[in-house]
């Protein structure tokens, strides 16, 4: 790791500021890519802004059908959540899967989208709900959020500060873990919400999270796993790495897609 | 026995301390004015180095000096050597080339260490590294062994003009070939075994210590045999005289082979101390570990199995390719050659066999002995043969074992070893019984029910262990002997120290070693330390590899312990004015049999130092030194049966049972020996399942750390189901034949047996990922 100088952020004011004055820093919330990639030194910020000690940015809260999870809640809390479970339990299911306890306990839900790595399981189970992700100075829909592999709509400087959803009629989320990293080599998120049939495919993308249109089609008409056996996937827009290639993954957005609808309550 | 004795699950006396935190590593271990080295390695497969520039880094905070191979050179530093000699069948030396521990005009592999930087820091040292400028001529590279042999490839050695190292073979060719013409049915399979990272838990690491005024190193380092590293650094890499040189390999944190060799690393530190006058450390962190760890496996082989209508074996023929990488590392020329082709028998009596094999430089790190070391290899090819057969042959797998078992012993195999003692068919029948084999055809159509597919695979293995008679494996090439030595060292109050030539990497030695000695005297195995791992403590010996401490370590302590009782035996009858003859030990004393005159066990230690009253012409001190060379290898045995079962929508494989029965002669800690089998067999699973090495075209290593490098978890292994069917080993004292290597031989081809049969598709590889079982499921309808 190259040299770095650490700031504990007392507010979501504070941390923006801090980052205005340094042209080369970042928000670190759990650290789970920044400090690994750092450690290799394939990241060399000259500051840290540690988003963690926000107390702002914490917490879940579950108003009617109204979800809002502060964007430094790490998983562990999601996935415990008791409120959010009676009204999203997909939610938690996913985020008690991210990684290990470790993981879990020290990524965050504004970390990993913010970083939307195209294996991450958040950036999936956001836009298949259709969630709005604020930030410090604007909302943006999920759909509009995710741009591409580690690429997000936000702006230089700009600071995730929590995400919202309406909770959906029910949901579901089935993954195929990577042999060796554990993270979704392929996974997909089902949602039926108020706005419509939602279908989020993670891990297999070679642009990162999408949706997958002609399974919300066919899931609008007949919320079943047989609706989807048919649905084509177009293989030529999947990654192909040592451990999965393209055709492989396409079977396994389906597959996946069908557990994830079997799972969805 | 007795409760701390031979047999019994006594607690790992080591464990407080691993498991508290306090093990003491080589990374641990500083000393004053300690500094840090960073080692600049090549980015490229193959390349010549136009030149060296270290002036900004020299230059840069902290950093004490930057050397390269050149200084290196000049000082007189030797090259690595591989230490078993392999002739070709034409009779010429294998072709060894030049491996200097600080690359100065070539690379060969990416990782191959180019200069040393050695700083205040860690940071600092690698700041430094990242500015020392190096003007490479790539080379164009190749990776894999069949490649390399091609028309044209690269050549990677002036000593070898087409990457071909040695052209070996063992065995009858002409006889093998007339039985394979006259058979009734000949089975022909092309076997992969996949190349390997050996991932030992503590990376490795050294701390080179020059004392000027002494003119005396000491070389911390990872090893499990730190004499062997102290007689080749002396000997071969000129680092220092014996006599200035103490190696300590401390407590070490798995090793699976990859530390039994003496790296660049080890030499460079050593040499850098003495450069820049401050003591030297190194540690690998793990991308490093995969970049420059010795891996295992990685053979290419065609093989054909003749059979008599009465479905007996009537010959078999290999041609196997195996790849060394960039460089002959310590004993890869064994591997693939006497630790390999002498075990092609198997459990068979097969009248006829040949094997060829051609070992092949490549681009990539040096290959050498992981837990195993070609009886993998060998079992592989054999079992996954086997099994072909049965199908091809239409009967039961079982079967076609049976028929064809070796059933007296001792018995005189076509390739060199001459098996001692076994009983092949108990350990089958232990492991089909406890597998229900009976009963997989009723679980098979639930399976089809839920749809999954089911398969069931067995494995009959033979492993070589304890290497081994030191004249045997002399007359075939081996540039050591392969004895042990102990020596028990009774203090004046009777407490015992055992210093051994083994080495402990996570075996248990401190436990089992003791229990030795406990169970042979009746004392308590607290009073008893085992002492290993440094040479200035311990007398020569030959370390920890082939499951040899209990067969070759223990025996020589045994022989130690029968001197120390004799002369323990003397005093006592002189003391108690009693006949030599009728002294017994038990629980701690020393008595006359058939009285109830006794003496405790200290006050005959305390006897033999105080000296007021020794037989006549007796020397004080009661401590005994022995060499243990072994009559022959020891052979384990088993029968290994998986049953799996496999999600046809995505391709994954749940490992639903595994049986292991075993035949490791006498067991000393039952407990321990249950450990080891489960961590081979993890291993097994995961070479079956999970891992594999995998370089892209321009020889840039791809799976460099575990983002891609799969290694098995908890969660991907069964409850394991063990037994054993013990034949005690006539060939040392203990009867013991070891259990170190056993789960990582039998099991892959248990699961590769059970996967294919769940699949109907023999052209699966290892490891078999989902990827690859969902594509060969489509392939095969």
């Amino acid at each position: 790791m190259y040299a770095t100088s650490y700031h504990r952020a007392s507010s979501v004011e504070d941390a923006v500021k801090t980052k205005a004055t340094h042209d080369e820093g970042k928000y670190l919330s759990g650290g789970m890519t920044l400090i690994a990639t750092m450690k290799q030194r394939l990241a060399a910020p000259s500051d840290l802004i540690d988003l963690r000690h926000i107390p702002a940015l914490r917490g879940i809260k579950v108003e009617g059908r109204k979800v809002t999870i502060g964007a430094a809640t790490p998983h562990a809390d999601v996935a415990a959540s008791r409120e959010l479970k009676a009204v999203c339990p997909a939610l938690c299911q996913l985020a008690g899967h991210i990684g290990d306890p470790h993981v879990r306990h020290m990524g965050t839900i504004g970390g990993s989208i913010a970083n939307n790595d195209p294996a991450a399981d958040y950036p999936a189970g956001l836009l298949g709900l259709g969630a709005t992700i604020v930030t410090d100075r604007r909302s943006l829909v999920a759909d509009e959020f995710f741009i591409g592999l580690f690429e997000t709509a936000l702006e230089e400087g700009e600071m995730v500060t929590a995400v919202t959803f309406d909770a959906p009629e029910k949901a579901g989320y089935a993954k195929f873990n990577n042999p060796a990293s554990r993270f979704a080599m392929t996974g997909v998120f089902v949602a039926k919400t108020a706005g419509g049939v939602r279908v989020a495919v993670t891990g297999a993308g070679s642009d990162g999270v999408f949706r997958q249109a002609g399974m919300e089609q066919a899931l609008a008409g007949n919320w079943s796993a047989d609706a989807i056996a048919n649905v084509a996937v177009d293989a030529s827009k999947l990654m192909s790495d040592l451990h999965a290639n393209a055709e492989y993954r396409a079977n396994l957005v389906k597959v996946m897609a069908k557990r994830a609808v079997v799972s969805a309550c | 026995m007795g409760v701390e004795g031979i047999g019994a699950r006594v607690t790992r006396k080591e464990d407080k301390r691993f498991l508290t935190g306090k093990g003491r590593y080589t990374d641990d271990m500083t000393a004053p004015g300690m500094r840090y080295a960073y080692f600049v390695r090549s980015p490229h497969a193959h390349a010549k180095i136009r030149s060296i520039d270290v002036s900004a880094a020299k230059a840069m905070s902290g950093v004490i000096d930057v050397l390269d191979g050149r200084q290196l050179l000049a000082d007189g530093i030797g090259n690595l050597i591989c230490g078993w000699m392999i002739h070709s069948k034409d009779g010429s030396p294998m072709k060894m080339g030049a491996w200097r521990p600080l690359a100065a005009d070539t690379v060969r592999y990416v990782g191959d260490a180019i200069a040393i930087v050695v700083a205040d820091t860690l940071g600092e040292a690698r700041d430094a590294a990242e500015a020392v400028v190096i003007d490479y001529d790539v080379l164009p590279a190749v990776t894999e062994a069949v490649d390399a042999l091609k028309a044209g490839a690269p050549q990677i050695h002036p000593e070898s003009s087409d990457n071909l190292i040695f052209d070996w073979q063992i065995g009858e060719p002409d006889a093998t070939d007339q039985a394979i013409a006259a058979a009734a049915h000949v089975t022909e399979i092309e076997i992969h075994n996949n190349r390997l990272s050996p991932n030992p838990m503590e990376p490795r690491a050294t701390l080179g210590i020059y004392d000027g005024a002494e003119d005396h190193y000491t070389c911390y380092t990872t090893s499990q045999n730190p004499h062997v590293a102290r007689l080749v650094m002396s000997a071969f890499y000129n680092v220092a005289p014996e006599n200035k040189l103490r190696v300590i390999a401390p407590d070490v944190g798995g090793g699976f082979g990859s530390k039994i060799y003496i790296y660049p690393e080890e030499i460079v530190c050593l040499w850098a101390s003495k450069k820049t006058g401050v003591p030297v450390k190194w540690t690998s962190d793990r991308t490093e570990a995969f970049l420059t760890d010795a891996h295992g496996r990685d053979h290419v082989s065609k093989v054909k199995m003749a059979f008599d209508a009465d479905h007996r074996i009537t010959a078999l023929k290999v041609d196997t390719i195996a790849n060394l990488g960039a460089y002959m590392s310590l004993f890869s020329s064994a591997v693939p050659t006497y630790l390999y082709a002498t075990l092609l028998s198997g459990q068979y009596a097969i009248p006829a066999i040949h094997a060829n094999v051609r070992t092949v430089y490549t681009n990539t790190v040096p290959v050498d002995a992981y837990r195993g070391a070609g009886r993998p290899e060998a079992t592989y090819l054999l079992e996954r043969t086997m099994e072909t057969a049965a199908r091809e042959l239409g009967i039961s797998p079982a079967e076609l074992r049976r028929k064809n078992f070796i059933r007296t012993f001792p018995y005189q195999t076509p390739v060199i070893m001459n098996y001692d003692a076994g009983d092949y068919e108990a350990s089958l029948n232990a492991a089909m019984q406890a597998a229900d084999w009976a009963g997989f055809e009723a679980r098979k159509a639930t399976s089809e029910a839920n749809g999954k597919k089911r398969g069931i695979g067995m494995s009959c293995y033979i492993e070589a262990c304890g290497i081994a008679p030191s004249a045997a494996v002399g007359s075939l090439g081996a540039g050591v002997g392969l004895w042990e030595s102990a020596e028990v060292r009774v203090n004046a109050v009777g407490t015992i120290e055992v210093l051994t030539g083994s080495h402990s990497h996570g075996q248990g030695h401190e436990t089992t070693f003791a229990q030795l000695v406990a169970g042979r005297l009746g004392v308590p195995i607290d009073s008893i330390n085992i002492v290993h791992g440094d040479t200035d403590k311990v007398q020569m010996g030959m370390g920890t590899y082939g499951s040899r401490s209990g067969a070759v370590g223990m025996s020589a302590v045994v022989k130690a312990l029968d001197k120390v009782e004799a002369k323990a035996k003397k005093i006592a009858a002189h003391l108690m004015e009693a006949d030599e003859q009728d002294i017994v030990i038990e629980n701690g004393e020393l008595k006359v049999a058939g009285t109830d005159k006794a003496l405790p066990w200290f006050q005959v230690a305390l006897a033999s130092y105080t000296a007021h009253n020794l037989p006549a012409g007796m020397e004080p001190g009661l401590k005994e030194t022995a060499f243990y060379d072994p009559a022959n290898f020891t052979f384990p045995a088993g029968c290994y049966i998986a049953e799996v079962e496999i999600d046809p929508d995505t391709g994954e494989t749940d490992i639903i049972q595994f049986v292991a029965a075993d035949d490791f002669g006498n067991i000393i800690n039952p407990m321990i020996v249950e450990g080891q089998v489960h961590g081979g067999i993890a291993q097994g699973i995961g070479q079956a399942l999970l891992e594999s090495v995998h370089y892209d075209a321009n020889g840039q290593l791809l799976t460099a750390s575990f983002m891609d490098y799969a290694m098995p978890r908890a969660d991907d292994l069964p409850s394991f189901n063990l037994s054993h069917q013990n034949t005690p080993c006539p060939s040392n004292p203990l009867g013991i034949k070891g259990c170190g290597e056993a789960g990582a031989i039998g099991s892959p081809p248990a699961l590769m047996n059970a996967i294919t049969d769940a699949i109907g598709n023999n052209g699966l590889t290892m490891p078999a990922t989902p990827m690859k079982v969902w594509q060969a499921l489509h392939a095969a309808h």
